[in-house]
């Protein structure tokens, strides 16, 4: 599975903003968070904007910030903001898709798009947020290293 | 003050909820247990239930069945089972039934019984818990995934035998 440039980057800052709720960030510290150009970022956030889940704050010291319900949101709502991401069978009218390979073919290709879209609906941003500060808190374990623009919070529990 | 085999739980929560106890269910829940069930599932399955509860008597050294008692009401239960070697796995706890009064529900009862759940199996010695859900079921499968659970290396497989 390979999500497009500007859905990856809605989810970098969607997460890194969930993650410090009181704070405004500004796109071009998110941008060097994530080494990207805040020009790219631009558009990304102005679609997160659009959905209700970030607001920009403006004057000294403003940014963005995020103003959702990190626990109600799941990653599969931040990528159907940016791509049109269906489960659907393949299009039946495709060449083959009525012969018996292609229904069995079907079968197969539901299968795994129901499984993707099972995962992807029943994480929220909360729950990404306790897998990477659980990952922070092991240090033996193959990380990327990264850190929160600003601090850490341990992840709060449904 | 806890009565003798009830063990209070006493995990830090970050939330107020110092009337809730994680106990053992007792014969008397059973009522409780089932009303609950049939809230969640629609379904009335008392037999059922009343089997669980025996099996569980019957079995306590690897099962276990605990409720969530505010003052005096059961508002949710939970079970598990540690059980070895079956499908090639290694000694693992199993959560097996989850349920919530749908009145309480967001209000952490879930959470703290598989937290006490699981503390149940670190005492039995194992170091992993399992369950299994619908993938339909988003409410029960985010819950789980809200507690740490991931996607584990095994894969249900089925077929109809119509």
């Amino acid at each position: 599975m390979k999500l497009q440039r500007a859905t990856l980057l809605g989810l970098y800052a969607i997460i890194e903003l969930a993650d410090q709720p009181d704070l405004q960030l500004s796109r071009s510290e998110i941008a060097r968070k994530f080494d990207v150009s805040s020009n790219h970022l631009s558009k990304v956030m102005r679609e997160l904007g659009k959905a209700g889940l970030v607001e920009a704050v403006r004057g000294v010291g403003g940014g963005y910030r995020f103003c959702g319900n990190a626990r109600r949101t799941t990653l599969l709502d931040i990528i159907q903001i940016f791509e049109d991401f269906r489960f659907d069978s393949p299009d039946q009218r495709e060449p083959g898709m009525g012969t018996e390979i292609g229904k069995a073919l079907d079968l197969v290709l539901g299968e795994i798009n129901e499984s993707i879209n099972s995962t992807l609906r029943s994480i929220s941003l909360a729950t990404m947020l306790m897998l990477k500060n659980r990952r922070q808190a092991v240090p033996s374990e193959q990380s990327t290293g990264d850190s929160s623009i600003q601090s850490s919070r341990p992840g709060q529990l449904s | 003050m806890a009565l003798p085999g009830v063990r209070l739980f006493d995990m830090n929560t970050t939330i107020t909820g110092d009337s809730l106890l994680i106990r053992e269910a007792r014969a008397d829940d059973l009522a409780a247990i089932i009303g609950i069930d049939d809230q969640v599932t629609n379904i009335a399955k008392p037999e059922y239930w009343r089997d669980m509860f025996t099996q569980y008597e019957l079995n306590r050294e690897h099962r276990f069945f605990l409720v969530a008692d505010e003052y005096a009401k059961v508002v949710g239960f939970i079970i598990g089972e540690v059980r070895a070697w079956e499908f090639g796995s290694a000694p693992c706890g199993w959560v097996f039934a989850i349920g919530v009064d749908p009145a309480r529900r967001q209000s952490q009862v879930a959470s703290r019984m598989l937290a006490a759940l699981c503390d149940q199996f670190a005492q039995a010695g194992v170091t992993k818990v399992r369950t299994m859900t619908s993938r339909q079921d988003h409410v029960l499968l985010s819950f789980f995934r809200s507690q740490g659970l991931m996607a584990g290396p095994y894969q249900q497989l089925e077929k109809d035998l119509s």
